[in-house]
């Protein structure tokens, strides 16, 4: 797609150009609004349909037709009018729906009249011994080193973790020649019975036969040890080793180069957080997600949500999520052109009902066991700061009540990832500590920016309230 | 430790702590420092530990290298170019970057 210069004002601000931003901004720009489609990564598909329009794997057959229907969403957008701009870093968001946004080392305060926000989703935190070791990776990071740049992994490869995604990349694996030394199932026993009520939709949904035969072509090729009730990885200054118990085995080890580590996605809520957009904790996902009506209006006017930055969703999901806000959009940017969408709205809606079908059965059956998700002694629970679980611990027993305190005692959420990598962590085991629900704890109070920007890229804006209000909000 | 596909050939040159590194027009700094079998990035200002990529999306912040003279930029975001600088990241940082 071709890039754009950036404009002060939009009709839209489109924010992350993954399946839900790509389908928002097509809706927009079709209707003629002046519409921006913002992306941090270089290219468009957001993490799913990563670097589809650049990716230099040649052969379909490696990460399979999922992958590339995600170039028909690129040029639907690229003809649609809207603006793409890709390397651009937005770190904040006010109420007021000013953006300020980075583009090639240079600062911009622009304003749109609606925002959709489609920041999608990143993967779990997976605290375990050893986890900041070099050569220990998320699976979804080798699978971006694949798509984006044609890196297989090499040597003694063991993946480890739950979900769907964990399965899929290890087929691309195995496409591309790779070769894996262990698939580690850490999904607990008992989610399969706990899986087995929401058993008839997902059977009758689009996820079923595409799991079968994914399960089927992979399971029989792998070493898969299951029901892997702890995990550490070993090493002296890069991964040597993992060692793991199942609820059979006491205590095993494998060598490894590479230990690539997935227990699912939860969405990527900083943007919207430090917009005051209003979160809630959601049980069945184990992360906070944003209050939506069902237009995926949030609770800041004019600021939609769609996609897994919403709630994990799926690709397909959060394309036609994209749509119903880019449709709330138009009508109310030009009401006399609702009328012509009804159709198109009410086929978005029936579709998104189709690819939620059969959601619940793959959480409640990939469902991340508590001892991965919250972490206990000397496990690093923040990775920027190096503050381990022991250490938060000991802060609520010194009486520090939630997470915004741990700050003060430990520095924990205090790095550069700005809590991304300890956040659930951090809520989760304070909840544990405390007897109460997760929900109650809260999150980071999180703040522009989002992302870290220089001195000098802040020095350039031009001095205003909109800029001031961007980095220096109460 | 990962390997290119041959699709995936190296086109340019980098240097990474002066030794020049094969990469391809394309790559991120961090996939052409993992393809050359780099996987420790930095050493942490906390406790000196070893670190390297973690997410590769631009969240974990793991990976951060100077380039170019510029510390602290993450190398999963930072698309390489023929004969850019690149330097691991190890004791205490220095000042002027």
């Amino acid at each position: 797609m071709p890039a754009r210069a950036v404009q002060e004002y939009y009709d839209v601000a489109v924010i992350g150009a993954g399946p839900a931003g790509l389908a928002a901004a097509t809706v927009c720009g079709r209707a003629g609004l002046a519409t921006a489609l913002f992306d941090e990564q270089p290219g468009p598909g957001g993490q799913i349909y990563r670097a589809v329009a650049g990716t230099p794997l040649k052969r379909d057959t490696i990460l399979g037709a999922d992958y590339w229907r995600g170039a028909r969403l690129v040029e639907d957008c690229a003809m649609s009018g809207a603006h793409y701009l890709p390397d651009a870093t937005v770190w904040s968001l006010t109420r007021e729906r000013e953006i300020g946004v980075s583009i090639a080392g240079a600062a911009h305060m622009i304003r749109a009249r609606r925002v959709i926000l489609a920041t999608g989703a990143m993967e779990r935190p997976f605290p375990i011994p050893g986890w900041t070791l070099p050569g220990v990776m998320t699976a979804g990071a080798a699978q971006a080193l694949l798509k984006s740049a044609g890196l297989v992994p090499s040597g003694r490869v063991v993946l480890a973790g739950t979900g769907p995604l964990l399965w899929l990349f290890a087929r691309q694996c195995l496409a591309a020649g790779a070769e894996i030394a262990a698939l580690l199932d850490t999904a607990p026993r008992a989610n399969r019975m706990r899986a087995l009520p929401h058993a008839p939709s997902f059977l009758a949904s689009n996820y079923f036969r595409k799991g079968l035969a994914l399960l089927r072509a992979v399971r029989p090729r792998l070493r898969v040890i299951r029901h892997v009730a702890a995990l550490a990885a070993e090493g002296s200054g890069r991964v040597e080793a993992v060692r793991f118990r199942t609820v059979r085995v006491a205590a095993d080890r494998i060598g490894a180069d590479l230990l690539l580590l997935h227990q699912g996605v939860v969405p990527n809520v900083n943007l919207a957080m430090a917009a005051g957009v209003e979160h809630v904790w959601d049980h069945a996902q184990l992360c906070f997600v944003p209050v939506l009506t069902p237009d995926l209006a949030t609770s800041v006017e004019g600021i939609a949500i769609a996609g897994d930055g919403g709630g994990i969703v799926g690709a397909e999901a959060s394309a036609e999520q994209g749509r119903i806000a880019a449709f709330a959009a138009v009508r109310a940017i030009k009401p006399a052109d609702a009328a012509g969408l009804i159709g198109a709205e009410a086929e978005a809606r029936r579709n998104l009902a189709r690819w939620r079908r059969g959601r619940r059965f793959l959480e409640k059956l990939y469902r991340p066991a508590a001892q991965f998700r919250i972490a206990e002694g000397d496990t690093i629970v923040c990775r920027c700061e190096e503050v381990k679980a022991r250490e938060i611990a000991e802060a609520v027993t010194l009486g520090c009540a939630g997470p915004n305190q741990l700050k003060a005692f430990t520095r924990c959420g205090m790095g550069p990832c700005q809590g991304r990598m300890c956040g659930l962590t951090v809520t989760e085991l304070i909840a544990a500590a405390r007897g109460v629900a997760p929900g109650d704890i809260g999150y980071y109070r999180l703040r522009p920016p989002v992302k870290p920007i220089t001195v000098g890229e802040l020095a350039g804006l031009p001095a205003g309230d909109a800029a001031t209000k961007a980095v220096a909000r109460d | 430790m990962f390997r290119r596909l041959p699709d995936a050939a190296a086109t340019l040159t980098v240097t990474v702590d002066g030794e020049p590194v094969a990469a391809r027009a394309g790559d991120t700094v961090a996939a052409a420092l993992l393809a050359a079998g780099k996987l420790r990035f930095r050493d942490t200002p906390v406790t000196g530990a070893a670190r390297g990529p973690y997410c590769m999306m631009g969240v974990c912040f793991d990976c951060l290298v100077a380039i170019d003279g510029v510390g602290n930029r993450q190398a999963c975001m930072v698309p390489v170019a023929n004969g850019m600088a690149i330097e691991t990241q190890t004791g205490a940082r220095k000042i002027e970057r």
